[in-house]
């Protein structure tokens, strides 16, 4: 059964450099790592030394508050550098690669007669886990408690993100075994929005609710869906997890190995081909970038999309979580009289002088900056025209700045992630860093009352 | 100049004169700031571009404001022409230079003292100058009369600026609209420069006792004296804006098209205007019932007021202006969108209700809408209220299932 989303308010951002529809493998890295900064909230204890040798599958370290959760190495190899930071906070793990990979083969319960402690164990033993995110708080689920229903988004509408439908090519038997197997954690629904046309695989997957969603970004974010399907209340739990992890999670489930392989796509305007590479989690972000070619030397490459990913550099690592690298130009440059001269080539919501409105299939090529100075809230009104939630975002923003738990507690942080609020920044006249105040927010609700 | 500028901005990084300096720079260029967290990538639009949106849309106000300065001025002398022509006895340098020597001061005296303030405060407090009196600046000239005396003007400034907007931390923290402040000091503290029939036309004050006295008075004020028959001006005249009033409230055609421009470019909220048309006219018919079911006798003060047509009421006095670019404020004003629509609503009814109850003064959108502003967010906080009874609602049917995960199967479908 399938029910149909429709989205109105938003803003797409169509970006130059879209991957190309065509895969190459990348070079084999020599180093992979782990950046501990991608699960947020995780107090790490590790389980190995510097210099130990690790196989593929085998746990790094754990979470301090969850023992049983493990982190695993996505290739085999030596640990060879832990890079710690202040206070002696571990900030990456380094691991040097084996020629031949060398596998952990775990023992997969039968998914037929399996209850779901059995899976839940064997997915934290395994290092499958950390794949599942929770709301409220948007940080890895909670393996105690029980989600009411579990969401995934298999529609990208952010700028330049990869096509899931692309990337899930001919995956349906590791979509269908992860899909049960998470079926069996929850006593709600597993619902899946994938996009209008009807290319998806899950259009084939049982045991699944089915939407179809529609209409600009932010409807492809998971957190938009959930809003329109089912929103979190208080003392609620729903589990997300993107479509590309639940193939690392099928092939675990199906074979017993951690195959942390993904397919990712490499885009953006500065990228000479933009087109998708399988690679690793972890992997050096320069075995593809150089394959590819840039156009310039000095570009901002982001671990995810323009919206929402996190900045790195040309020897950085792709993240846990991405199955995107963007490269933009850098836009440290002044612009003479920026302010009130017509615009026509950047984005914008208005039309005060800014004649994107009337150009809504141009692909822009937008840098880095910020149009402008850092500003109190002024304007009022517009973050609503791209915020389809039924939440009133300035006022959440509002909360969270001042720390008053029982306004954000009302006004629904509960259902909010950080990214949902990646578009109402973008269009922010007054610059403000919405995610970082939503992440703000959520950590210290998660820490007051979580 | 792009780098010589870029080397004096690290030269002042720190200093105390940095935000100063700042202010100078990034009006002639957009800074050269990256994205640091959050989205890499942002839209065109910034403070400064909506503000100079505003400027722009006010920019034929002021113009024919100076038009007009001169053409009341010199009609009150010889008399209104005949056969008006638009560019014969309007468009002429004499009205023009006439006004640019009469408003011009009045512009450059409230960007001046305003501005000067914003960057004393910036540079004490260490903030970057605030792009909010850009807007402030150029409101405050066209909602005076023409003949305000500048030092008058100046203080006025001065007050409104530092109570009204400083003392609260600047822009976007404000709870009345500066520029109302400004006017609202203006009509307290000076009253007799602020109404009656003397201030409207140029030269009127100092001409007064003389055997060349000249006067003008507005069409509300002939209304509330109650000698309607005595007003000479026809609908046309009051919609192109050919009558006197302060500097830019009197050309409802510019201020139409001002209001279009601000929609379509989505700077200033459509719901406010709209809401605040429907009040007003809405509180004109009430008037207009009461006198038509003669309840009001004849000889009551309201009843030229109360009589007059419902509809006009836009086309006379600072309403229309006020509408426009004081109540569509958006720090001052309602900040959702719900809440706009009752905020505009009473704004317009407010207005016409002390425009007529009001017989000292006939003009009563300044106050109506600094009384709006100051219910502004308890509007908001009703409307924001509806949405957490609904999130409360929801939360009565909500799925929450125990914390120990052994119990969860034997509760599998029952909720909590």
């Amino acid at each position: 059964m399938s029910k149909d989303i429709r989205i109105r308010k938003g803003l797409d951002i169509n970006l130059i450099g879209a991957a190309e529809q065509t895969t190459s493998k990348a070079v084999t890295s020599n180093v992979y790592a782990l950046n501990l900064d991608d699960f947020h909230g995780i107090t790490p204890k590790m389980l190995l030394k510097q210099g130990e040798e690790v196989k593929a599958g085998e746990p790094l370290f754990y979470n301090k508050n969850k023992e049983e959760m493990h982190f695993v190495s996505p290739v085999s190899g030596e640990l060879v550098e832990i890079v710690r930071g202040a206070r002696r906070k571990i900030l990456t793990l380094k691991i040097l690669a084996d020629k031949t990979q060398d596998y952990v083969i775990n023992k997969v319960p039968d998914l037929d007669t399996a209850e779901a402690p059995a899976i839940k164990n064997f997915l934290l033993q395994c290092g499958g886990w950390p794949f599942i995110k929770q709301r409220p708080y948007d940080v890895i689920a909670d393996p105690d408690v029980t989600p009411k229903a579990i969401f995934i988004s298999a529609y990208a509408t952010a700028p330049l993100a990869a096509d899931v439908d692309y990337v899930l090519k001919d995956k349906e038997q590791e979509l269908q075994v992860a899909v049960t197997a998470l079926g069996k954690l929850t006593p709600g629904k597993v619902h899946v929005s994938v996009g209008r046309s009807n290319r998806s695989p899950f259009r084939n997957i049982n045991g699944i609710e089915l939407h179809k969603v529609s209409g600009p970004h932010p409807a492809g974010l998971v957190g938009t869906q959930i809003n329109q399907i089912d929103p979190v209340n208080k003392g609620e739990m729903v589990w997300t997890i993107s479509p590309q992890d639940l193939l690392i999670l099928g092939e675990l489930l199906l074979t017993g190995k951690f195959n942390a392989e993904r397919t990712i796509a490499l885009a953006g305007s500065v990228i000479k081909s933009p087109k998708y590479y399988t690679t690793k989690i972890g992997a050096e972000i320069s075995t593809f970038l150089y394959a590819s070619g840039v156009k310039e030397d000095r570009f901002r490459l982001i671990n995810g999309d323009v919206l929402t990913g996190s900045k790195t550099h040309t020897e950085g690592y792709l993240g846990f979580y991405n199955n995107t690298v963007t490269a933009i130009p850098e836009g440290d440059d002044y612009d003479f009289f920026g302010w009130n001269k017509p615009i026509f080539n950047k984005i914008s919501n208005t039309r005060a002088l800014t004649f994107s409105w009337l150009m809504p299939k141009k692909k822009y090529d937008l840098d880095t900056n910020t149009n402008g100075e850092h500003r109190a809230f002024v304007v009022t009104g517009q973050y609503e025209e791209v915020f389809p939630m039924d939440i009133y975002p300035l006022q959440l923003l509002k909360a969270c700045m001042v720390k008053d738990l029982d306004e954000m507690e009302q006004l629904g942080l509960y259902e909010v992630a950080p990214e949902d609020f990646s578009l109402t920044e973008f269009i922010c006249i007054s610059k403000q860093p919405h995610q970082q105040i939503i992440r703000e927010g959520l950590d210290l609700l998660q820490k007051e009352l979580g | 100049m792009k780098e010589k500028l870029h080397q004096l901005k690290l030269k002042y990084q720190g200093k105390k004169m940095a935000p100063a300096f700042n202010a100078l720079h990034t009006f002639l260029y957009t800074p050269n700031e990256t994205t640091h967290s959050g989205a890499h990538v942002r839209a065109a639009d910034d403070l400064k571009r909506t503000m100079n949106t505003v400027i722009m849309a006010l920019v034929p106000c002021l113009l024919f404001g100076m038009f007009n300065a001169g053409y009341q001025h010199y009609s009150a002398i010889n008399g209104f022409p005949e056969n008006f022509d638009l560019f014969e006895h309007f468009l002429t340098w004499d009205n023009f230079w006439l006004g640019l020597v009469t408003v011009l001061p009045l512009v450059i005296v409230s960007y001046g003292v305003g501005l000067a303030i914003e960057f004393l405060f910036a540079v004490i407090k260490g903030h970057e100058v605030e792009e909010g009196y850009l807007v402030t600046g150029m409101l405050v000239p066209l909602i005076v009369p023409v003949d305000t005396p500048l030092w008058m003007l100046a203080i006025a400034v001065a007050f409104g600026v530092v109570i009204g907007k400083e003392v609260f931390g600047g822009t976007g923290m404000n709870i009345l609209n500066p520029a109302l402040t400004i006017r609202a000091f203006l009509f307290f503290a000076y009253p007799t420069w602020m109404s009656g029939d003397k201030v409207w036309v140029h030269g009127a004050v100092e001409r007064a006792g003389t055997a060349d006295a000249i006067s003008g008075e507005t069409v509300l004020g002939f209304l509330a004296q109650g000698n309607a028959s005595e007003i000479s001006y026809t609908l046309s005249d009051m919609f192109y804006g050919f009558i006197p009033g302060s500097v830019g409230e009197t050309s409802k055609l510019l201020i139409l098209l001002g209001a279009l421009f601000l929609i379509f470019s989505k700077i200033a909220s459509w719901r406010i205007m709209v809401s605040a048309v429907i009040g007003a006219l809405t509180m004109g018919l009430i008037f207009n019932g009461v006198v038509e079911a003669g309840w009001l006798p004849e000889y009551s003060k309201f009843y030229e007021l109360m009589s007059f047509d419902f509809w006009k009421h836009l086309l006379v006095g600072g309403l229309a202006f006020g509408i426009v670019f004081m109540a569509t404020d958006p720090v001052t004003g309602s900040q959702t969108n719900r809440g706009k629509w009752f905020y505009g609503f009473f704004i317009g009814l407010l207005s016409v209700m002390i425009r007529v109850f009001n017989p000292g003064y006939p003009e009563g959108v300044f106050l109506a809408i600094l009384l709006m502003n100051v219910f502004a967010p308890t509007i908001d906080h009703y409307v924001v209220r509806g949405n957490i009874k609904k999130r409360l609602k929801r939360l009565k049917t909500a799925t929450i299932y125990p914390k120990t995960s052994d119990e969860v199967d034997s509760l599998k479908t029952e909720t909590a």
